[in-house]
């Protein structure tokens, strides 16, 4: 028998609404992993925690802005990008952070996405990609692999998946990577990096969704989905977009590119401005 | 060239501009639109303007993100305004019912096309009325003005944000393509002479523990906090409990959209507003709004002429619904004629409120109603 360990403090009692946990999300979930990397890279910012807001859209991933204790925003499905353009041009002070799930940013709010990277707009994206509609019980989505299996797909989902990288390296963004809950660190180090980098950021994050996507699909729980992270990620060199070496599909036995894609400055998004503010 | 903020003096513009400037005057430093027929004089004014006193003019990549967007910024502490006309309010009541949830202030300026759908583009319409009262789902409340002219653009608009600011609500302009598009002779006040009722702000400092959405006040309207000030609050499109936070209760649902409605409802006589015409001894009332208001009071100004006792109630309110001041009136009067620019959707809420029929003076839209048929069904009813 294992005795559970009672701690008093967590280390980011500061950041974290410590009286909504327990959280929703299932066990073997990768969400909590990114909402940490993002909590802790707060912590360690420059910008003082009053200065970082966070807008979220609907999903699982949604559901972050509700636990982080800084100004937060859970708004409508697929508008927390607008809604993010909005905050930020009105108080150009604050460190404006969008954090939400694949099927949110890029399905219903994809429209926004692309807009707001061809801008280069200052805000910083974290997107959650577990390949599949989780809140709603594993549908497909935008970043479904073509076969996989859905509850809306029940014969193999025949469509073709968005490259994420790919799409927002093409729409102008000042800043493109993708990691994996397996890769904290880097994750945590890459937010930190985009609250230093002016312009539009994004940032894919892989995670496991064993209940939604991966028992459809073979992939056993959560910490297989690591293993699998392990055993394919190969870091990219930057500048590297290739759309053909970077689909992803977690049931075949490909590799899995990670790593800064795009790092660029392109003037970030300003409003014209005739007077002094 | 730096301009003035507020353009102070007698101006020959079209309702459109006088919208905008009324805007620029309210102190409105955000708008994030999307171009639509008729209203995108605004926008157009905007742009030019708002970068001259330090605003932020952006248009968005549709109606849904700039609904968004002007929420965003009025969260952020800025009056904000987007405009547009039919098929862009129906993209827009996705983030009104944000708005309303969320309870953040903004003006939304719909220059009525006909409709439905594409409709006719560039002719007027006043049949989005009832969509502005329920288009989003789920129930609420809304404040909704009708401009009959330029100056009312402007003194309307003026009004729409202390409203909205006071209430914390989105308020519609609910304008049509002819008094977006009419020129007329506007006044803009000195700067000193324009009302301002800015937002609640609590009288905590932001240590401790916050309550955003605590209403204590009789009005029921929780002071409001911005983003960056500090009191790290949480806003969900959830029904959330007094400190913001979901709360997934049949009871935490009732209690918060009961406040949500009451605060209009018990705060409707400080919001309505109504004009009535050629009112002493009349027993036939004409109530009409926005361009057709203009048609029916020539046609009760030709009745009175003849000899018949008309007279009109214009709704500068449409929502809350001035039923008081309709009900009243209703009282002493023999027929109820409605004209508006539909089949029928403001007449139905008369109806509803005076509990009898009236007679409509209706158009599907395209043109504006003449006096002629207002006139004749005075006439009728007089006979």
């Amino acid at each position: 028998m294992t005795t559970p360990i009672v701690v008093e403090n967590h280390p980011l009692d500061k950041i974290i609404r410590s009286d909504r946990m327990p959280h929703i999300w299932c066990p073997g979930c990768g969400i909590g992993i990114a909402m940490r990397c993002y909590g802790q890279a707060i912590l360690e910012s420059q910008v003082p925690e009053e200065k970082h807001v966070v807008t979220s859209g609907i999903g699982c991933s949604g559901r972050v802005a509700g636990y982080m204790y800084i100004d937060s925003y859970h708004t409508t499905h697929g508008r927390a990008i607008p809604f993010a353009l909005g905050i930020k041009l009105a108080n150009p002070e604050l460190m404006v952070t969008v954090f939400s799930g694949d099927g949110d940013l890029v399905a219903i709010g994809g429209n926004h996405l692309i807009h707001a990277a061809r801008r280069n707009v200052d805000i910083k994206v974290i997107c959650i990609n577990n390949f599949n509609y989780g809140m709603t019980g594993g549908q497909i989505g935008p970043t479904t692999p073509k076969g996989a299996l859905g509850t809306t797909a029940p014969y193999g989902n025949p469509e073709l998946p968005f490259n994420l990288p790919y799409l927002l390296a093409a729409s102008g963004a000042n800043y493109v990577s993708r990691w994996t809950t397996l890769h904290v660190r880097q994750l945590k180090e890459d937010i930190l990096y985009t609250f230093s980098k002016p312009g539009f950021t994004f940032i894919e994050v892989l995670a496991p969704c064993p209940v939604g996507f991966g028992k459809s699909n073979n992939i056993e729980d959560g910490l297989e989905e690591m293993r699998l992270y392990r055993e394919r990620c190969i870091l990219i060199d930057e500048g590297d977009v290739r759309a053909e070496a970077l689909v992803i599909d977690l049931r075949e036995n490909l590799p899995i590119y990670l790593g800064r894609f795009i790092d660029r400055d392109r003037p970030a998004y300003k409003p014209t401005q005739m007077v002094a503010k | 060239m730096i301009e003035r903020t507020v353009l102070t003096g007698k101006h020959f513009i079209h309702g459109d501009e006088a919208c905008a400037e009324g805007a620029i005057a309210a102190g409105c430093r955000f708008f994030g639109g999307y171009p639509i027929t008729p209203s995108t004089e605004i926008a157009e004014h905007l742009a030019r303007r708002l970068p001259q006193v330090g605003g932020v003019f952006i248009q968005m990549e549709d109606e849904l993100g700039s609904m968004a967007a002007i929420l965003g910024a009025s969260a952020a502490g800025m009056r904000s305004m987007t405009a547009t006309s039919g098929p862009g309010l129906s993209l827009m009541m996705e983030n009104l019912g944000l708005g309303i949830m969320l309870e953040i202030p903004c003006v939304v300026v719909d220059v009525q096309r006909a409709a439905p759908s594409t409709g006719l583009p560039t002719m007027p319409g006043q049949s989005d009325v009832m969509q502005a009262r329920w288009g989003s789902h789920g129930d609420y409340e809304i404040v909704a003005y009708a401009p009959w002219s330029p100056q009312e653009m402007f003194d309307l608009t003026v009004r729409s944000f202390n409203i909205a600011d006071r209430y914390r609500i989105p308020v519609f302009l609910m304008s049509d393509e002819v008094v977006g598009h009419m020129v007329e002779r506007v006044v803009i006040p000195p700067a000193d002479q324009i009302e301002f009722t800015g937002r609640k702000h609590p009288k905590t400092p932001p240590n401790g523990r916050f309550d955003p959405f605590l209403a204590q006040d009789i009005d029921l309207v929780p002071p409001m906090v911005h983003a960056g000030e500090g009191y790290r609050i949480h806003y969900t499109g959830l029904t959330h409990d007094e400190r913001g936070y979901p709360d997934m209760s049949a009871e935490a649902h009732h209690r918060l959209v009961t406040r949500l409605v009451e605060k209009i409802r018990r705060n409707a006589d400080q919001i309505i507003l109504t004009e009535g015409y050629y009112l002493d001894n009349a027993r036939i009332l004409i109530i009409s709004y926005g361009c057709t208001a203009r048609s029916a009071r020539r046609a009760v100004r030709e009745a009175r002429s003849r000899g018949i006792p008309a007279g009109m109630l214009r709704l500068i309110s449409l929502w809350p619904f001035p039923e008081k001041q309709v009900k009243a009136l209703a009282k002493d009067m023999d027929a109820l004629i409605v004209a508006e620019m539909n089949l029928g959707q403001i007449s139905r809420e008369v109806e509803r409120q005076v509990r009898r029929s009236v007679i409509g003076v209706f158009h599907a839209g395209g043109a504006m109603i003449p006096p002629e048929p207002i006139l004749n069904a005075i006439q009728e009813v007089a006979a």
